[in-house]
């Protein structure tokens, strides 16, 4: 792959909180259609690193490009590279004052300055992406965790986003919900959707990344391909860890 | 015979002249203390440290001000210091401040309810931080305010009667002017305690009605 496809870089990126160092020294880049997954241990920096990439958090030290121009460097302008990056949360975060469709469209209406018409449209036919458009008119306290959970991806792809940022999205949603959730995203990756992805299902991972990040103390330890992981050599701790998740399940 | 004559010929209009200039009273008070409130609220919490503080400083003063001693300052006092209100002017002014101290309070409360989450997935759509108060974190925060609000409207519509104080002749102030006149005391209060009785019973019903109508479906309502 070639410079000309990178969407996203992130160079040398630190954070602490505190005394707590959580990341250190995070350093790849993303290519167009590319999905690459991030494992690991509970606290390692692994959803911090997905809100540096946004500036939600913002890193100590280190730069993040998206398509050559520096995110990092926004200051005011950070909405708009905000827009052009989706992002869907552990916990939905869905508005709950809002039906499922104006929760999608709000953004159209206001960030975009969509027409009411075309932002109604638009909402519709992403959550038509996501099988919830008969759900159009509840209110997220209406709707199961993972119905929830799918609103808030039509809601991020709504804006068009050239890269999306998943954060543990099934980690707060009972089993038999986690896979509805997972067939969207899968459906997501074979589209060509580029997508970051953190979390700890790991079948999920290996079989729907191009690569797969094992991340420990705020550090990247290994990454490689799913059959890279499998078969090579030097990917021994990664292996473990996802031997010690599957024990689990 | 001559009981009702003095109800409908005197009691009545009198009152009823008296109850006009309470709603009016109210009328004037509820929007702007509810404006004022919300600035107030959030100033404290999104403002920056001078903000904050003059805020906080603005509360601090109006809740711990007695109404009665406030109504005092701004129509007896600020003459003093060249500014002349009129008896109305001045109960309206005192009544916005210490209604908008109060609900700057609940308001200030639900804000602070609102989870961070709210806000975040709000930044991460692109909105800046003022939408994402304005369309996002300010309208949960109404609507979980509500029930102080009204509270706090139930309160304006007695405290009102202070207005009286300062010579403006709203119901309690116009019953106690036919009282001493006919000295008839006991059956005027009576009648301007029915007439309160009969305001805040309205209030709690419509506010009653409006918090289920304004109550989102599926959660759970008040804080």
């Amino acid at each position: 792959m070639d410079a000309a496809d990178e969407i996203l870089r992130v160079e040398h990126l630190f954070k602490s909180f505190g005394a707590t160092e959580v990341l250190r020294d995070i350093s790849f880049s993303v290519h167009t259609g590319e999905t690459k997954a991030f494992i690991g241990p509970s606290g390692t920096g692994k959803s911090t690193l997905l809100r540096c990439i946004n500036q939600i958090t913002v890193p100590d030290s280190g730069k993040v490009f998206l398509r050559g121009e520096e995110v990092t460097q926004a200051g005011q302008k950070i909405n708009l590279y905000r827009q052009r990056i989706g992002m869907v949360f552990q916990n939905f975060n869905l508005f709950d004052h809002l039906t499922a469709v104006r929760n999608v469209e709000i953004a159209l209406l206001k960030v975009k300055g969509l027409s009411p018409a075309q932002a109604r449209e638009k909402a519709l036919f992403e959550l038509r992406r996501v099988g919830l458009d008969d759900k159009a008119d509840l209110y997220p306290a209406q709707l199961s965790g993972g119905q929830a959970q799918r609103v808030s991806i039509a809601r991020a792809l709504a804006m068009d986003p050239e890269v999306m940022l998943f954060d543990e999205p099934t980690s707060a949603l009972d089993p038999e919900l986690t896979r509805e959730v997972l067939e969207v995203i899968r459906t997501l990756a074979q589209q060509g959707m580029t997508m970051l992805i953190v979390t700890h299902e790991m079948r999920f991972a290996l079989s729907v990344a191009n690569e797969v990040l094992f991340m420990e103390n705020g550090t990247i330890v290994e990454r490689g391909s799913p059959n890279e992981i499998h078969d090579g050599t030097g990917f021994e701790r990664t292996r473990r860890f996802i031997g010690q998740m599957e024990e689990f399940r | 015979m001559e009981q009702i004559a003095f109800i409908t010929r005197i009691l009545l209009p009198n009152l009823g002249a008296g109850l006009l200039m309470t709603l009016v009273l109210i009328a004037i008070t509820t929007p702007f203390g509810l404006a004022l409130g919300t600035t107030v609220a959030m100033a404290r919490a999104y403002g920056n440290s001078p903000m904050k503080w003059l805020a906080k400083g603005f509360v601090i003063f109006f809740k711990g001000c007695p109404l009665l001693l406030l109504l005092f300052i701004l129509y007896f006092g600020m003459p003093s210091v060249g500014v002349s209100l009129s008896p109305f002017v001045a109960a309206v002014l005192g009544f916005i401040l210490c209604n908008a101290a109060y609900n700057s309070e609940y308001i200030r409360g639900a804000l602070h309810a609102i989870r961070e989450g709210q806000f975040t997935a709000a930044m991460a759509l692109g909105m800046t931080r003022r939408q994402a108060i304005q369309y996002i974190i300010l309208p949960q925060a109404i609507t979980k305010a509500f029930p102080g609000i009204t509270n706090e409207f139930i309160y304006l519509i007695k405290y009102s009667s202070l207005a009286y104080m300062v010579t403006v002749i709203e119901l309690t102030g116009a019953g106690k002017a036919i009282a001493t006149r006919y000295f008839d005391y006991t059956e005027v209060f009576l009648a301007v305690g029915i007439i309160y009785l009969i305001l805040v019973l309205i209030t709690t019903l419509a506010a009653h009605v409006i918090e289920k109508r304004r109550a989102i479906p599926g959660q759970i309502v008040g804080i």
